[in-house]
């Protein structure tokens, strides 16, 4: 090992083709994350196992791309948050008039829609929701009064597609359909053909109307859910949440866990090594032992054991893998400062008095850099797979979903069985994209490090 | 060696020692109560409920002094206790699991389920040692070649996937999607049925198909720098001078200079590979050591866990010893060095 000065490593470095591929999936990796944590709000990734604020999502939908390679369209599900407002007044009638525009151009019936509002009024206001077809028809979906209340008051509902007053109002307009709307559900006649049951293409509008006599009336908050089957970039799971928030988030969690843990245990591992080979005979021969018993520890039995029984936190996920990562770059650093310490400056400085940590840190450590450099990339692949195979035991520390724990969740639903290819496949590609880029770059420079290698 | 064992053991102890004690005593307020119940005559010579309620308490104390309990679990006898039986492969009965055969000896279980884990990594340790031996000395015969390429990244891509991950997409793919092989590794007939091996074999093959594909890369990747290091010694070239053919030398000469390096990776990687089974026979849903291992986990059946971290400690160890065995055996150097 010649010591190679830091100019010539970047240059070498530069050269090699994998170290390129690596630093650019690593700076893709880092600029993502970087863009998650601004775009995307923390509250929305620790509300990631909280079931109900994912509820307006639909469930295992696919990934939105998907259509663009499809000939048959699979219905998108919608989320309309922004009617169009209007309010009338008709002598003693006040009314307030929501609508939504749905384009709807898919082969495929949506699977439900659901009308999310919160009206303030008084007295018992009527709710009508009439839906205008691209055909021209005007079908009326439902009329129906508001609770009613004495003062002003506030009050949230859903309307399902399945409420059993829109079948019955549907029933009464069927002689509009020219076949048999028996054993229909609502979704599917209202987005149908006249003529036989296909999807009718086009702009429907949903129009949402308050009428109340002689008092104030608003919907305040009011949302149109069209329940598809094709949700966001990346679809959604068995629990209706966003795959998309879960991956963008695991990645700075992914890159923290592995480089921390292979820093932390990389700068342990080479003190200890250098420690131990700079002093020489019983320092060296008890420090040895020590790390041939932590070496010879089954690590995996042992990092589950120590999860269940103590905590499984992330940060002490952190600190267990630290505990068990540092052990091989002693050995290696420890043989390496060996060598070093017989050349001759170092003698040189024991002789001029200087003191040991002087040394050690001046002028063995100095040499040992490019090695633990290469070894901190190698290293974190494996603490980055280590931890997503905890996770995927179901070890993972619940408040920081990790791609592991996607994988768990994906694994215990069955996802495999079930054909759900957009849940199973971005998490793992992930670890291995993120293992890759650590890989290529270790390589490149242990190339540069062990010259052997390179022929 | 004996020495790592047993701190192995003590740390799994002191990990698992305090639940144990709360679990042992909870079983014994509830064997005493059942016990209780199930002679109403004891019950009835009791005038008030107080009264009777002490005798069952004092039922408890005494029992769970007459187990050991009263004693912290890391007093010094309890700990010699324990440590002794477990040297002597008695590891008690387990709280929650079972073996095939409905025993509840956690030796039993162990015994059962070994053999299993046994047979299927060693099969695939075997197989990607010799497509990653041949492999390796393929490509470092022909340095800069497509094979050297495709091998050295290869090994590069798929150790950076995890098993278990390509363990689920084969899933996907050959059991649902194209439907060859089972998904269950578990062979659905008992194991005394005559055709219980070859089922085992046919459910065994995509696991071992999984194992293979992810591991062969690296080795190959190991064997070709090993082999580029030897080939580029004084020995080789001198032969290559005289004319022997290259075929030759890296088939005889080079691989058998190589091995010492190679036998050691691979009693490690036969003993690594155990450990690592616990997510891969998860994923697969392989009866043996590590579906065990994480059953027990699971649902904290702590003499299964204690158990079976004793016996992979001991494999591990006992390869270690082999492989420095072997090295010496192999590579003369060492033995005159020491």
């Amino acid at each position: 090992m010649s010591s190679i000065s830091p100019q010539e490593i970047k240059q070498e470095f530069l050269k090699s083709k994998s170290g390129i591929i690596g630093i650019t999936i690593l700076s893709t990796l880092v600029i993502l994350s970087i863009i998650t944590i601004v775009i995307i709000p923390i509250e929305t990734f620790q509300e990631w196992n909280n079931p109900s604020s994912w509820i307006s999502y639909p469930k295992i939908a696919i990934p939105v791309w998907v259509n663009f390679l499809m000939i048959e369209k699979i219905p998108e599900h919608q989320i309309l948050e922004d009617p169009h407002i209007q309010t009338n007044v008709e002598g003693r009638i006040l009314s307030t008039t929501h609508q939504f525009g749905v384009n709807f151009e898919y082969d495929e019936f949506p699977n439900d829609f659901i009308y999310e509002f919160t009206a303030k009024y008084s007295e018992s206001p009527l709710l009508q929701i009439t839906v205008f077809r691209p055909d021209g028809i005007e079908l009326e979906l439902i009329s129906t009064s508001l609770p009613f209340s004495n003062s002003e008051t506030i009050h949230t509902e859903r309307v399902f597609s399945t409420d059993e007053l829109i079948k019955k109002k549907i029933m009464l307009q069927s002689e509009l359909f020219e076949f048999d709307l028996n054993k229909l559900s609502t979704e599917s006649i209202v987005f149908s053909k006249i003529q036989n049951n296909i999807p009718l293409k086009g702009n429907y509008i949903f129009s949402v109307n308050l009428h109340s006599v002689n008092s104030e009336n608003s919907i305040p908050e009011s949302k149109l859910i069209i329940g598809g089957k094709a949700f966001g970039i990346m679809g959604t799971d068995e629990l209706r949440r966003d795959l998309a928030v879960g991956l963008l988030w695991g990645t700075p969690l992914a890159l923290f866990i592995g480089l921390v843990v292979s820093i932390a245990s990389v700068i342990m591992g080479l003190l200890y090594g250098v420690y131990a080979g700079f002093k020489g005979k019983k320092t060296d021969e008890t420090m040895m032992r020590f790390n041939d018993v932590i070496y010879a520890l089954p690590v995996l039995p042992f990092l589950i054991i120590l999860s269940v029984t103590i905590s499984n936190s992330i940060f002490v996920m952190i600190g267990f893998l630290m505990i068990f990562g540092w052990v091989g770059i002693a050995k290696v650093s420890r043989s390496m400062s060996l060598q070093i310490k017989t050349r001759g400056y170092v003698d040189a400085a024991r002789m001029m008095g200087q003191s040991d940590s002087k040394i050690i840190f001046k002028h063995i450590i100095p040499q040992l850099l490019p090695y633990a450099f290469a070894s901190i990339a190698i290293s974190v692949p494996a603490a980055i797979t280590t931890e997503a195979g905890l996770s995927f035991l179901g070890l993972g520390d619940p408040s920081f979903p990790t791609w592991g724990q996607i994988l768990h969740d994906a694994n215990t639903f069955g996802a495999a069985a079930r054909g759900l290819w957009w849940w199973i496949m971005p998490p793992g590609v992930m670890v291995a994209m993120t293992g890759l880029a650590f890989v290529f770059i270790g390589n490149a420079l242990d190339t540069i490090v062990n010259p052997k290698l390179k022929r | 060696m004996f020495g790592v064992l047993m701190i192995t053991l003590l740390i799994t102890i002191a990990l698992v020692g305090s639940n144990m004690d709360t679990i042992l005593k909870q079983g014994t307020v509830i064997q005493v109560r059942t016990e209780i119940a199930e002679n109403p005559a004891i019950a009835e010579s009791f005038s008030s409920v107080k009264e009777f309620e002490d005798f069952v308490q004092n039922q408890i104390e005494q029992r769970i002094i007459i187990l050991g309990l009263d004693e912290p679990w890391h007093s010094p006898q309890r700990i010699g206790f324990t440590m002794y039986k477990i040297l002597l492969l008695d590891f008690g009965h387990a709280t929650f699991l079972t073996s095939d055969s409905g025993s509840s000896d956690v030796k039993d279980i162990i015994f059962e389920k070994l053999p299993r884990t046994i047979l299927l990594f060693t099969t695939a340790t075997i197989i990607i040692s010799i497509i990653g031996i041949f492999l390796g000395a393929l490509s470092s015969s022909k340095i800069g070649s497509i094979i050297d390429r495709i091998t050295s990244s290869f090994a590069i891509i798929s150790s950076s996937f995890p098993v278990w991950w390509i363990g689920m997409l084969m899933i996907f793919l050959f059991a649902f999607t194209y439907q060859i092989f089972p998904a269950r590794a578990t062979p659905d007939i008992p194991s005394s049925d005559p055709g219980y091996i070859g089922a085992l074999l046919y459910h065994m093959t995509l696991p071992l198909i999984t194992i293979v594909i992810i591991g062969f890369g690296s080795w190959a990747y190991l064997v070709r720098n090993f082999m580029v290091g030897i080939m580029q010694e004084d020995f080789i070239i001198a032969k290559k001078t005289i004319g022997i053919n290259q075929k030759k030398i890296v088939y005889t000469h080079a691989l058998k200079n190589a091995a010492p390096p190679i036998i050691t990776i691979l009693a490690l990687s036969l003993s690594g590979s155990l450990g690592g089974a616990i997510i891969t026979e998860a994923v697969f849903d392989w009866p043996g050591m590590g579906r065990l291992y994480f059953e027990a986990i699971t649902v904290m059946d702590l003499p299964v866990i204690i158990g079976a971290t004793y016996i992979l400690t001991v494999f591990f160890l006992v390869s270690i010893f082999i492989a420095d065995l072997l090295y010496g055996y192999f590579d003369p150097r060492i033995r005159t060095s020491q």
